[in-house]
C-alpha cells in the first residue's frame, strides 16, 4: 500500500493506529474512464428507472416490471413471474453470479471491483459532485487546508446536501422495488407509506452517504472481504493493471531520460510524474506492483497514457498485463497471453451451462399446480352407510396472469365419490390470477367396494379453458 | 517466542516498513497501522455496553440481578403482549358472539376465527374422550362421522355441547335405555339373544343363522321399537340409536350388543356451559359440524 514509508527512528514509538490519509484523486480523461462513465450511467440508470417501468398483469397485480411482493411471496421480473417454489432459479442465479465473478477474476483480475462493485460506482459519483461543488485535487487540498471562511462554508455545505440528496434518492429506489412505484411515491410524500418504508429509506440513505462519502477506499482496504479472496481465484496469466517494469525503469526526469537514451545509455519510459498515482482513487502507486489496494479501475492507466502522448512515447506503459510478461520481456522473450486456459474455459462452461440450466427450467415450468395432504388423524372414517370416507386438503396454484377455471377429478379408487366442501357437484373451481386456492376434498368409498387397506390413488385438475392440467398422488386408507 | 525482556523493532529490508518487534519461529509482525477511526468504534461499542449495562438488565448478582434502569424484563414484556393479543381477540369474538351460527358459517373471516378457537377449544377440553381427531372410542362417540343420536345440525351440536348428557344440567339429555337382563329383569337371556341377533342383522353385520329372526322380530316389536322405532332407524327426541347403520357406539360384536341389551348404557357427557363461554361453545359446535359428518 501507499502509506508513508518514512524510516520512523524507533519501530516501538510507531503508532499501531493512525489518522485517514485523505485520497484526493484528481480527473483524468481516457479511454477507461469513459468506460468507467458508460458503466455509471447504464448501471446506476437501471437501478433509479427500473422501477417505473410498467408491465401489464391484469386488474389484480401491480402493473411492475420489476416487483418483489413480500405480502404474496411473488417475484415479479418483466415476463418472468416467480413463487417460492422457484427458489432454485434464485439458486441458479447466485451460483450463475458467482462464476461469472470467478471468469472476470480469471481472465482480468478484479475487474468487478474496479467497474461494476457498488461502492465504486456510488464512490464515483460521489468525487464527481465533489469536483463539481470543490474543484480538481489540488483546489480540494487547498480548501483542506484553509480557515474556515464564507466560501469554504457554502461549498462544504452544498457538497454535502448534493451528496445527501443522492443518497437519499438511492434509498428511495430501492424501496419501490417492493411496492407499486408510482403509488408508493405518493403515499411516501404524503406519509401514508408503511414505517419500513421510511426506516429503509432512512438506513439506506446513511449508508450510501457514509460509504460512498466519506469510507471510500476504506471500505475496499479495511472492510472488504474479497481482495482477500481474489487471490485465490487468479493465476499467473490473469491480466491485472501492470506497471511495465521493463519499460519504465530505471525512471528519472523527462529531460534527464532523453539525454541519457541520447547518449545510448538505459533509460526508462517512466518519467517520475507521479500522476498514475494522484489519479488513484486508493491512493496506489502502481509502480511497486500489485497490490492489495489497488481495485483495477485502470484511470492510472488513461494517466499514464496522456503523459506518454504528450512526450511522444509509445503508450500502455501501464495496462492490463502480467508480472510474468515483464519478466519474460526484460529477458528478450515474447510475452505471453493466456486468455484461453483450463480455468478459462472450466469457468466459461459452467456459466454457460448453469445459464441454459435456468432458461430449460424457466421455459418448461408449469403454470398449473396441484398439491395433495391427506388427512393425519383420523386417516379414515366410516359413516353410517357402511362407507369410507377419507378426507384431504387440496391446494390449486394458478401462476398465470389470469383467473381460471379447473375440474378436479379422482382416479385409481373404484366406485369414488369426490365431494369437495363448498362446491357443487362437478362445478368448475375458480382461481384468481398469480393465486392458490386451498379447498377441502372428502372421498368416499362406498360400502362394500373393500378398498386396500392403504390404496394409491390420484387427484387431477384441467383448465376447463386450456385443457391444461395437473396431478398430485396421494393414498386412499381404509381400516 | 518472545525471549527477550523487550522486543527489538526493526526496519524490514523487503518492504522498507518498521516491524512491531514480534517475532515468532523467525516470522516477524510487521506495523501496519491500523485506522485510528477503527479505534474509534471499538471505543463507542464500549460506551454503548455500559449505557446498555444501565438501561438493561445485565449483572447477575448473589440472589438477585441489576434491574436496570427501567426495570425492563422480558417475562413483563411477554405478559403485556399477550394482553394485547387478548384483547384483539375479544374484539373479533364480539362479533362471533352476536351473529348467529348460520351467518358465522356464511362469513369466510368469521368461520376461520371460529374454527380457530374451536380446534383450540377441542384440543384442550373433548379430545380426552373423544380423541385429538374427534374420532372417539368405544362409547364416546365419533364426530367425524355422519351418525347423531341428538342430530348434527349446527344447532343440535351446540345444544348437546352447552347441556351435556346425563350432566348436572336442568336441560340435559337423558336416554333412559333399560336394562333389559339383570336390573330391570325384562327379557329372558335367550331372548335377550335373539333379539340382538335380529338387530345385527339389520345393519348388515354377521349373525347366526342358528337363531330365529322371525322371533327376534317379534321381540324388537315389543321390547324395542318404542324408542328406536318400528323400522329401528333410531329416535333423535330421546338419542336412540339408528340400529340399521354401520356405526355401533358400543360395538358390534354380538356380545358386545348382547351387554348393551342386558346392562343398558348410561354415558355422560358434562354440560360445557357450566364451565366454557357461550362464544367458546359456539365456536365448538362450528368446528365439529365442520369435521365432515355435520347435517
Ligand atoms: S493503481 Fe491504478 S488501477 Fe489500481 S486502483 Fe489505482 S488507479 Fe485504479
Ligand atoms: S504516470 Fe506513467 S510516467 Fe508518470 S509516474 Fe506514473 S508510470 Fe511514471
Amino acid at each position: 500500500m501507499s502509506s508513508s514509508q518514512a524510516t520512523p527512528t524507533s519501530g516501538l514509538d510507531a503508532p499501531l493506529y493512525e489518522a485517514r490519509k485523505k485520497v484526493q484523486p484528481a480527473a483524468v480523461q481516457g479511454r477507461l474512464r469513459s468506460i468507467k462513465w458508460i458503466v455509471l450511467v447504464v448501471t446506476l440508470g437501471v437501478y433509479y428507472l427500473l422501477p417505473f417501468v410498467r408491465w401489464d398483469r391484469g386488474p389484480h397485480e401491480p402493473s411492475q416490471a420489476v416487483l418483489v411482493e413480500l405480502a404474496k411471496s411473488r417475484f415479479y421480473f418483466f415476463f418472468i413471474e416467480l413463487w417460492p417454489q422457484d427458489i432454485y432459479v434464485f439458486a441458479g442465479l447466485l451460483i450463475l453470479a458467482a462464476f461469472t465473478l470467478f471468469l472476470m477474476n480469471a481472465v482480468a483480475g478484479r475487474v468487478w471491483c474496479g467497474y461494476l462493485c457498488p461502492q465504486t460506482v456510488w464512490t464515483d459519483l460521489f468525487l464527481a459532485v465533489e469536483r463539481l461543488i470543490e474543484g480538481d485535487r489540488r483546489d480540494r487540498i487547498k480548501l483542506d487546508a484553509a480557515p474556515w471562511s464564507a466560501e469554504k462554508v457554502v461549498r462544504r455545505a452544498t457538497k454535502h446536501v448534493l451528496w445527501l440528496a443522492i443518497a437519499w434518492w438511492t434509498g428511495g429506489a430501492w424501496v419501490l422495488y417492493f411496492a407499486d412505484a408510482p403509488t408508493l411515491i405518493l403515499d411516501l410524500a404524503t406519509f401514508q407509506a408503511p414505517l419500513a418504508a421510511y426506516a429503509s429509506i432512512g438506513v439506506l440513505t446513511f449508508t450510501t452517504y457514509a460509504l460512498a462519502g466519506w469510507m471510500r477506499e476504506q471500505v475496499c482496504t479495511f472492510m472488504c472481504p474479497w481482495p482477500r479472496i481474489q487471490g485465490a481465484l487468479t493465476d499467473k496469466h490473469s491480466l491485472a493493471v501492470t506497471y511495465r517494469y521493463d519499460r519504465g525503469e530505471p525512471r528519472g526526469s523527462a529531460k534527464k531520460n532523453s539525454a541519457l537514451r541520447a547518449a545510448g545509455e538505459l533509460a526508462g519510459d517512466c518519467v517520475d510524474c507521479n500522476q498514475c498515482v494522484v489519479v488513484c482513487p486508493t491512493g496506489v502507486d502502481i509502480r511497486e506492483g500489485l497490490q492489495l489496494g489497488c481495485i483495477q479501475c485502470g484511470l492510472c492507466i488513461d494517466a499514464c497514457d496522456n503523459v506518454m502522448s504528450k512526450l511522444r512515447r509509445p503508450t500502455a506503459l501501464i495496462g492490463y498485463d502480467t508480472d510474468e510478461n515483464c519478466q519474460r520481456r526484460s529477458e528478450g522473450l515474447a510475452p505471453q497471453y493466456r486468455i484461453v486456459r483450463a480455468r478459462t474455459i472450466l469457468y466459461g462452461l459452467l456459466v454457460l451451462g448453469v445459464g441454459l440450466g435456468i432458461l430449460a427450467a424457466l421455459s418448461m415450468r408449469s403454470f398449473t399446480g396441484l398439491s395433495a395432504l391427506h388427512d393425519r388423524n383420523p386417516l379414515h372414517v366410516q359413516l353410517s352407510d357402511g362407507s369410507i370416507r377419507n378426507g384431504y386438503t387440496l391446494r390449486i396454484l394458478n401462476k398465470r396472469s389470469y383467473a381460471r377455471r379447473f375440474r378436479i377429478s379422482v382416479e385409481g379408487l373404484s366406485g369414488a365419490r369426490l365431494e369437495i366442501v363448498g362446491v357443487t357437484d362437478g362445478d368448475a373451481i375458480p382461481v384468481e390470477s398469480d393465486d392458490t386456492k386451498e379447498l377441502r376434498a372428502l372421498l368416499f368409498s362406498p360400502r362394500g367396494a373393500r378398498p386396500e387397506k392403504s390404496q394409491p390413488i390420484l387427484f387431477r385438475i384441467v383448465d376447463v379453458a386450456s385443457g391444461e392440467s395437473a396431478s398430485a398422488h396421494d393414498f386412499f386408507r381404509a381400516p | 517466542m518472545l525471549d527477550a525482556a523487550k522486543p527489538v523493532a526493526r526496519i524490514d529490508e523487503a518492504t522498507g516498513r518498521h516491524t512491531t518487534g514480534h517475532e515468532w519461529d523467525g516470522i516477524e509482525e510487521l506495523n501496519n497501522p491500523l485506522p485510528r477511526w477503527w479505534l474509534y468504534i471499538l471505543y463507542a461499542t464500549i460506551v454503548w455496553s455500559i449505557g446498555y449495562w444501565i438501561v438493561y438488565p445485565a449483572w447477575p448478582l448473589v440472589s438477585d440481578y441489576t434491574r436496570g434502569v427501567f426495570g425492563f424484563s422480558q417475562r413483563a414484556a411477554i405478559i403485556e403482549e399477550m394482553q394485547t393479543v387478548r384483547s384483539q381477540r375479544d374484539a373479533q369474538a364480539q362479533g362471533l358472539a352476536k351473529a348467529s351460527l348460520e351467518e358465522v358459517r356464511n362469513n369466510p373471516d368469521m368461520l376461520k376465527l371460529a374454527l380457530a378457537i374451536g380446534k383450540a377449544a377441542f384440543g384442550d377440553n373433548c379430545a380426552s374422550c373423544h380423541g385429538a381427531g374427534a374420532t372417539g372410542q368405544i362409547g364416546y362417540p365419533n364426530l367425524q362421522d355422519d351418525d347423531w343420536l341428538w342430530g348434527g345440525t349446527l344447532a343440535d351440536i351446540e345444544r348437546t355441547i352447552r347441556y351435556g348428557v346425563r350432566s348436572s344440567h336442568s336441560e340435559t339429555r337423558l336416554s333412559e335405555m333399560p336394562a333389559f337382563g339383570g336390573r330391570d329383569g325384562l327379557l329372558k337371556r335367550t331372548e335377550i339373544e335373539t333379539v340382538a341377533n335380529y338387530v345385527l342383522s339389520l345393519s348388515g353385520k354377521a349373525f347366526d343363522p342358528k337363531l330365529d329372526l322371525a322371533d327376534g322380530a317379534k321381540i324388537y316389536a315389543q321390547s324395542c321399537a318404542s324408542c328406536h322405532g318400528e323400522k329401528a332407524k333410531g329416535n333423535r327426541e330421546v338419542g336412540a340409536p339408528d340400529l340399521t347403520d354401520a356405526i355401533w357406539l358400543y360395538g358390534s360384536k354380538p356380545e358386545q350388543v348382547i351387554a348393551t341389551i342386558v346392562g343398558g348404557r348410561k354415558s355422560v357427557m358434562p354440560a360445557w356451559e357450566e364451565r366454557l363461554d357461550a362464544t367458546t361453545i359456539r365456536s365448538l359446535a362450528l368446528y365439529i359440524h365442520s369435521l365432515g359428518g355435520g347435517k
